[in-house]
């Protein structure tokens, strides 16, 4: 029963943050980019609110998008596909949201032990893992490889809207959208074959386990992050990446023919990816819920001379939840800056990118990574 | 003999630039630099004014409606009658601007003063003065035609948009009631009402020269 209602809980709260953080995401990008590009940026819309205006420093331009999205005429191309048409940015959006599912982000709530310390053995205790919480929706076996099946899936949305749209330009932009997704989907994958390697399992929670237990995955497969991140901000097809997009050759590539909230649907997904992509590096190569001189019993200061400061166990994993969530507004930050800072690359920039440097590097990592774990397992006897 | 060839080394990337990575950073370094200037400037409400330091680092655009930039002097705003110290209009309905106007947007019917009055036969005044802003085109011409300073286009304010073409035509009364950027409704020029003894033209003739 407990886990039904966490599980409803837990849906609920994550799909309604992910789906909040698209349109906090669109403010932000607005922002941020005003910030760096020497601008005021976007302060007009307001809330007259008891004779006064509230203009949240431009955050009430979201509302006001969003408002302008539901009540834009719905056109539909005319000798388009109806039914992919009106499907694409479902699939476009779907799996994002989906992908959160296996992403662990805090430590297990054990529900009835929340003001004592931590204590390993409650793991195995019968009556206390029946009255714990996971602070994931999902602990799949298949973990990592669940996300690349489901991250797989949001080409087809792309895709099937260039086709669908009965228009060259989306056309060509859905074409461009599932050679990049499918070519980045390969270096994505293999990237992270060496860290699979070290922490001897795919399952997200054991990861963040193991990293908790020895180092971030950042120290321990430093290349496999560079590639994982550039492969997973190309997934995303924002900006150095979104040719599929191109403004200047496409008009505006496989969602032209697309007004209104399907537009928006699509504008959003692409924020919840960046949301989604941020959790993922988090979990793999961050530490997850981790942060340096944390455990679950508390903060641990004796390797610089400390002691043990013990805190209680619904206190750790209320930290736990807020480093998760520092870290992923850390990674949005630097992917949003990103996006303003570098330029489109062409197109076959990107190919040669993706084909030619990302996948042998990480073929290169694999095998780098599997040498060393011989040696150190040799070496152990 | 041959010929002194000069061997000029092809530009090359290193090897940090060829990577991209090194390059990255550096310019991510750079925008938020730019960025945490600006956050702290628009915080903190220290913004710095672009029309007088245009140079400065951080932000560097108004703030549009809330900041507006300064006119010019000479810049042609939306037109006003200068007013003489009873308040009457200066305009002595010469029909010069209205002649000027190569929008033929001004419209004045003259009207004599009174029988005993010292200006008649000095000057005449207007019995309606009316613009129409919608034909006027902001040429300034009706300002540099006037003899007397009547007419002016120092408001240093735009022509609104209204919702109805009535509204644009200005008569007399709403023109007078504009003041200029300096927010007087007078000008500099002096006004020498019929048999001032103290007109400058005059001064020759007294033989003070």
């Amino acid at each position: 029963m407990l886990f039904w209602i966490s599980a409803f809980i837990k849906i609920a709260l994550i799909v309604g943050i992910l789906v909040n953080m698209a349109a906090i995401l669109l403010w932000v990008e607005r922002k941020q980019s005003a910030m760096m590009q020497d601008r005021v940026g976007p302060n007009r819309a307001a809330i007259p609110l008891l004779g006064r205006r509230f203009r949240l420093a431009g955050l009430v331009h979201s509302i006001a998008d969003g408002i302008k999205m539901v009540w834009k005429e719905d056109w539909e191309p005319k000798n388009g596909d109806k039914l992919l048409y009106k499907i694409a940015p479902i699939i476009a959006i779907v799996p994002p949201l989906c992908l959160f599912a296996v992403i662990p982000y805090g430590p297990t709530l054990y529900l009835k032990k929340l003001g004592e310390t931590y204590d390993p053995a409650w793991a195995t205790d019968a009556e206390q893992v029946a009255s714990s919480v996971r602070m994931q929706i999902t602990d799949l076996d298949v973990g990592v490889l669940f996300i690349f099946a489901v991250a797989g899936a949001g080409v087809i949305g792309a895709a099937l809207a260039g086709w669908a749209s009965n228009n060259k330009f989306s056309l060509m932009g859905g074409l461009r959208a599932a050679s990049q997704m499918v070519s980045y989907e390969i270096a994505m994958g293999l990237s992270l074959v060496g860290a699979f390697m070290i922490y001897q399992t795919v399952q997200l929670d054991q990861m963040v386990e193991w990293q908790v237990a020895h180092t971030w995955g950042i120290f321990a497969q430093p290349l496999a992050f560079i590639l994982f991140a550039t492969a997973a901000i190309a997934e995303t097809k924002r900006v150095p990446f979104d040719v599929p997009e191109g403004e200047s050759e496409l008009v505006a590539g496989y969602f032209t023919e697309y007004a209104g909230l399907k537009f928006g649907m699509f504008a959003s997904g692409e924020l919840v990816e960046v949301c989604t992509s941020s959790a993922i590096v988090t979990a793999v190569f961050l530490g997850g819920w981790h942060m340096p001189f944390m455990t679950l019993q508390g903060i641990d200061l004796t390797s610089l001379g400390g002691s043990l400061v013990t805190l209680p166990h619904g206190v750790v994993v209320l930290m736990g939840v807020l480093n998760f969530v520092l870290k992923c507004v850390v990674l949005i930050f630097l992917q949003l800056q990103i996006r303003w800072t570098l330029p489109r690359f062409r197109y076959d920039q990107i190919m040669k990118l993706g084909w030619q440097i990302l996948l042998p590097a990480a073929l290169v990592n694999v095998f780098a990574t599997g040498t060393v774990l011989l040696f150190l397992n040799a070496s152990r006897g | 003999m041959t010929a002194k060839v000069k061997v000029i080394k092809k530009p090359t990337r290193s090897l940090a630039e060829q990577s991209y990575v090194v390059e990255i950073v550096k310019g991510l370094g750079l925008t938020l630099k730019h960025f945490f200037k600006g956050t702290s400037q628009l915080a903190s409400g220290n913004k710095p004014n672009p029309v007088t330091d245009p140079y400065a680092e951080g932000c560097s655009t108004l703030d549009y409606p809330d900041e507006q930039r300064a006119y010019a002097d000479r810049w042609r705003g939306v037109h006003r009658l200068t007013h003489r110290d009873d308040g009457s209009p200066r305009c002595v309905a010469c029909l010069c601007c209205s002649t000027a106007c190569p929008a033929q947007c001004i419209y004045i019917k003259p009207g004599e003063y009174p029988v005993d009055d010292p200006r008649r036969g000095y000057e005449r005044y207007p019995v309606e003065f009316v613009i129409d802003e919608l034909r006027c085109i902001f040429c300034g011409f009706c300002v540099e035609a006037c003899p007397c300073d009547a007419i002016r286009m120092d408001t240093g304010t735009h022509m609104t948009a209204l919702d109805n073409r009535a509204s644009f035509i200005f008569d007399k009364e709403m023109l007078m009631s504009f003041a200029g950027q300096d927010g007087t409704y007078k000008t500099l020029n002096d006004r020498h009402e019929p048999g001032d003894p103290s007109h400058p033209g005059v001064d020759r003739m007294r033989g003070g020269h």
